[in-house]
């Protein structure tokens, strides 16, 4: 829970502050509006829902929202990944680990919620403070775009020749970073393997692990 | 086994879906997209076959055992194209060398095709095997089913 409030202040306070060149209230920034509050009133239902299938539900809505949100930001890429991942398969993975343990959460006092209140109210003070120094949206002289990014862009058309700057960066420029997180995403699906019990290879049914 | 507007549905989406996974790895190169959207749309269609139809169906189709290997296997077709450069005296992972005299960059085009073909192997079967890992084990009874 705490998570997911620390995750979505990560999200609102890293985005919002980024588009301040938005001179007068155009649809673009009424549609990131709506979608920022949509994506607040998600984390809150999130925070205050109890029964577990609908936070899992609720969490895939908060990934689309995202989604949409990235793709109002032109990040089509991430926007793919996003949907596809975030609000597709970890949704189903969560349900599916929902059907394994109990369906509602147990109820928490008040005064332990306090700790975990003020540690993510830090958090979020402390990324609002770091985003007044980061660069404006779509600034061509911030450090993302400026050095090695600006390279990637001026030469692909030369080097790789593809039309996806991002697919040249990611598998030709970046080849190496990228085959390092295929090999995380397969150490990911051996030790789900490993911790889940091999009960799924041979077939599945219950791994009793020599318990009883 | 699912409802049945669920299970229509399903059998009607599962062949696109999977069409779209393809289109997604392929069209890598020219739009958005690429290996790991790929790999995770192709894995939801079966999850969403054996949501809809149940996970001996889906183990069916694909056996579990298959799938670790399939993980590898991606993993390797990946290395395998670094190696495949190295071989021919250049870089690890430095397509121009597949296609040296090539004046649009071939190379560069058939090593990225071969990168993410292993991309989306080693991320669908991952994503595949996480499902059937987390669906194939029977619910521990709960403290108050006693």
């Amino acid at each position: 829970m705490m998570l997911a409030a620390a995750a979505s202040a990560e999200v609102g306070s890293e985005v919002t502050p980024s588009t301040p060149e938005v001179v007068g209230f155009t649809g673009a920034f009424a549609v990131e509006l709506c979608l920022l509050a949509l994506l607040a009133a998600t984390a809150v239902a999130m925070i205050r829902m109890r029964r577990l299938f609908g936070v899992a539900m609720l969490s895939g809505i908060y990934s689309l929202l995202s989604a949409a949100f990235f793709v109002a930001l032109d990040a089509v890429d991430v926007a793919f990944t996003e949907a596809a991942v975030g609000a597709g398969m970890s949704t189903v993975l969560l349900l599916s680990g929902i059907a394994l343990t109990a369906k509602v959460e147990m109820p928490v006092s008040r005064t332990r919620t306090i700790a975990p209140l003020i540690i993510v109210g830090v958090t979020a003070a402390a990324l609002v403070y770091a985003t007044i120094d980061m660069p404006g949206f779509g600034d061509a002289n911030a450090p993302a775009n400026a050095y090695v990014g600006r390279a990637y862009i001026e030469q692909t058309p030369s080097d790789i020749e593809v039309p996806n700057v991002v697919t040249a960066v990611l598998a030709s420029y970046r080849g190496f970073d990228t085959f390092g997180e295929t090999v995380v995403v397969f150490t990911a699906g051996l030790a789900c393997l490993l911790l889940l019990g091999a009960g799924a290879i041979r077939g599945g049914g219950r791994n009793d692990d020599g318990e009883h | 086994m699912g409802h049945l507007i669920l299970r229509v549905t399903i059998k009607i989406l599962f062949a696109p879906i999977i069409l779209f996974a393809f289109y997604v790895q392929f069209h890598g190169d020219y739009g958005p997209g690429g290996g790991f959207q790929a790999g995770v749309i192709l894995a939801s269609a079966f999850i969403l076959h054996a949501l809809g139809f149940g996970l001996a169906t889906c183990q069916k189709v694909i056996p579990p055992n298959w799938l670790p290997a399939g993980m590898a296997l991606g993993v390797l077709i990946y290395a395998g194209t670094g190696i495949y450069t190295m071989l021919f005296g250049d870089n690890f992972l430095d397509y121009d060398v597949i296609q040296p005299d090539s004046h649009h960059h071939a190379g560069q085009h058939i090593g990225i095709i071969a990168v993410e073909i292993g991309v989306g192997l080693a991320v669908a079967c991952t994503m595949l095997q996480i499902f059937y890992a987390f669906a194939g084990r029977e619910p521990e009874p709960m403290d108050d089913a006693w």
